[in-house]
């Protein structure tokens, strides 16, 4: 136990060190340089202005991703689930859903955050439709391929059990299509987040990390904007570690898992 | 390999025409259908102004000036209006704010490549450098770039880099991404036979390098650059947000929104959308005629 514990640190060891050394160089360069802190605040400034503003911090962090990102991503992601299952029983509608969710996924569709704020106002409200719009395709795309990944063996068992559609679905295939659902669902956490940042950008709220970011940057209060980027990193960091964690809980029986 | 082997079966030789123009036209029709209850807050007293009537109603509220959701045919005329009946260089020219976004997408895509391509590389031959770098490679994905597009091109701005540059970096750092992982999958993807082979040859890391992991790796990297261009086209346009008239896609959609300009803000997306299909699909003919030089044969 503790030598698998020594050995995980020695894997992580590199890692750790490669950044305090950026944050080391990073402060030295500042200082050293006497680089104005309008351009580039360094850490230790960014860190207290972290602990002085947090109050501020913990409110962005609820308007913007408790009240927005997370309902979003839920939303978008489950729809897009649903649209999947629908495909897997209509094979007419996969077959032409399939390709336009395929060209969807790659189109720009964060461009769509100034329609949905002049469609749905100042609230919350657009930015939770421009994250559901930018995670549902990921969503369907992924869970269309999962649906189909089970193998021929297991679904000619399944019917040889004379297993019902709703049946083998629940027991083989849902299973089956979780590592595709989990990789959605990464992929969607990273794209609400942006989403829900960029929508604020067209917003006219006051509150919320995208209303700051960019109010920061034009007031050249980038320590503030620096300790948002903190915020989010970590938070989005944690997110995916407990997705992953889910992940092997749900899929333990995986090739990638078993050990 | 668990993402190609679906793929195929996904793909397998189905027909997918008729339910792909079926399913275009139902969202057609329901885009047509949506537009009338959608406009009717700006087209209703004008409807009534005209007298009722179903020829007024589809009339007046699928050919406002400014709608809250245009209908298809109204977008195909803006689009044409924009693009071929107004000189290219133009600022009211949809080709001038394509051609400023496409070059920052470009550049940053090329930059962003190159740069994915050398932390691969250097992560293959060297255990300390993986170790070192990759738990930040993926870490520096949750920093979600996009959101601080403002913060780079002002700080950019600040230190005398204006223009295509700043934008480009943007697009840059959300490229190198996909790029990396996908060739360090790819670097490594030659069996242990082919690599004792070489070993057999008595060939060393940079000739492994380049006639044995290089190649090997072409199909990753193919697939790795279709998602590099898409995400490029999208830092672009977030990267044009905060610049304000300076031009390109996203300022379009910026000063549209700003100014209730409906249109503008939709044939940008639109525009930006075709950009975008028109890359991928560049990117997947470079890829067959490459596959075709390397001996694929269908």
């Amino acid at each position: 136990m503790t030598r698998s514990a020594t050995s995980k640190l020695n894997d992580m060891l590199p890692a750790i060190l490669f950044g305090v050394a950026v944050l080391v160089v990073w402060e030295a360069v500042v200082r050293a340089f006497h680089i104005a802190p309008l351009l580039l605040p360094p850490p230790s400034a960014i860190a207290a202005r972290f602990v002085h503003s947090i109050p501020t911090l913990a409110g962005d962090f609820w308007e913007t991703l408790v009240k927005a990102v997370l309902p979003g991503w839920a939303l978008g992601s489950l729809a897009g689930l649903l649209v999947a299952l629908l495909c897997d029983r209509i094979p007419f509608l996969r077959r032409g859903l399939l390709p336009l969710g395929n060209f969807m996924s790659v189109l720009p569709l964060v461009g769509i955050a100034p329609i949905m704020v002049m469609w749905f106002g100042t609230g919350v409200a657009p930015n939770i439709a421009v994250i559901i719009i930018m995670t549902f395709f990921p969503m369907l795309v992924n869970a269309t391929a999962g649906l189909q990944a089970s193998g021929h063996l297991d679904r000619d068992l399944m019917r040889s059990y004379g297993a019902s559609w709703g049946q083998a679905l629940i027991k083989l295939r849902l299973p089956a299509a979780m590592p595709f659902i989990f990789n959605a669902l990464k992929i969607n956490s990273t794209l609400a987040m942006i989403g829900a940042i960029v929508a604020e950008f067209f917003g006219t709220r006051i509150v919320g990390m995208g209303f700051r970011i960019q109010t920061g940057s034009g007031a050249q209060a980038l320590d503030l904007v620096w300790s948002e980027i903190t915020v989010a990193a970590v938070t989005g960091s944690l997110f995916y570690a407990l997705l992953v964690l889910t992940e092997r809980h749900v899929t333990f029986w995986h090739p990638s898992y078993r050990t | 390999m668990a993402d190609g082997s679906t793929l195929k079966i996904v793909t397998r030789r189905e027909s997918h025409a008729l339910p792909i123009a079926t399913i275009c036209l139902a969202l057609l029709i329901i885009w047509y259908i949506a537009a009338i209850p959608m406009n009717s807050v700006i087209a209703q007293p004008r409807i009534d102004a005209a007298g009722g009537g179903l020829w007024n109603i589809l009339n007046i509220s699928l050919n406002l000036e400014r709608p809250i959701l245009p209908a298809p045919h109204q977008l195909v005329l803006e689009l044409w209006n924009t693009i071929f009946l107004v000189a290219p260089w133009s600022v009211k020219s949809l080709l001038f704010h394509c051609w400023i976004t496409l070059s920052s997408t470009l550049l940053g895509f090329v930059l962003g490549v190159i740069l994915g391509v050398v932390l691969a590389i250097g992560i293959v031959h060297s255990k300390l450098l993986n170790k070192a770098l990759m738990p930040w490679i993926i870490a520096s994905q949750t920093i979600p770039i996009l959101a601080i597009a403002p913060m780079i091109i002002v700080v950019l701005g600040a230190i005398g880099l204006t223009g295509l540059l700043p934008k480009s970096l943007i697009s840059m750092y959300l490229c190198f991404f996909p790029v990396t992982i996908g060739m360090v999958k790819g670097l490594m993807s030659p069996d242990v036979m082919h690599r004792d082979l070489m070993r057999t040859y008595n060939a060393n890391a940079s000739q492994i390098l380049w006639k044995l992991r290089l190649p090997a790796s072409v199909p990753f990297l193919f697939t790795s650059l279709k998602v590099a261009i898409a995400v490029a086209l999208t830092g672009a346009i977030v990267g044009e947000l905060p610049t304000g008239a300076q031009g390109g896609l996203g300022s379009r959609m910026l000063v549209g929104f700003n100014f209730g300009q409906t249109m503008h803000v939709w044939s940008a997306l639109v525009a930006g959308s075709i950009l975008a299909a028109l890359l991928v699909f560049l990117i997947e003919r470079a890829e067959k005629i490459v596959n075709h030089r390397m001996g694929a044969r269908p």
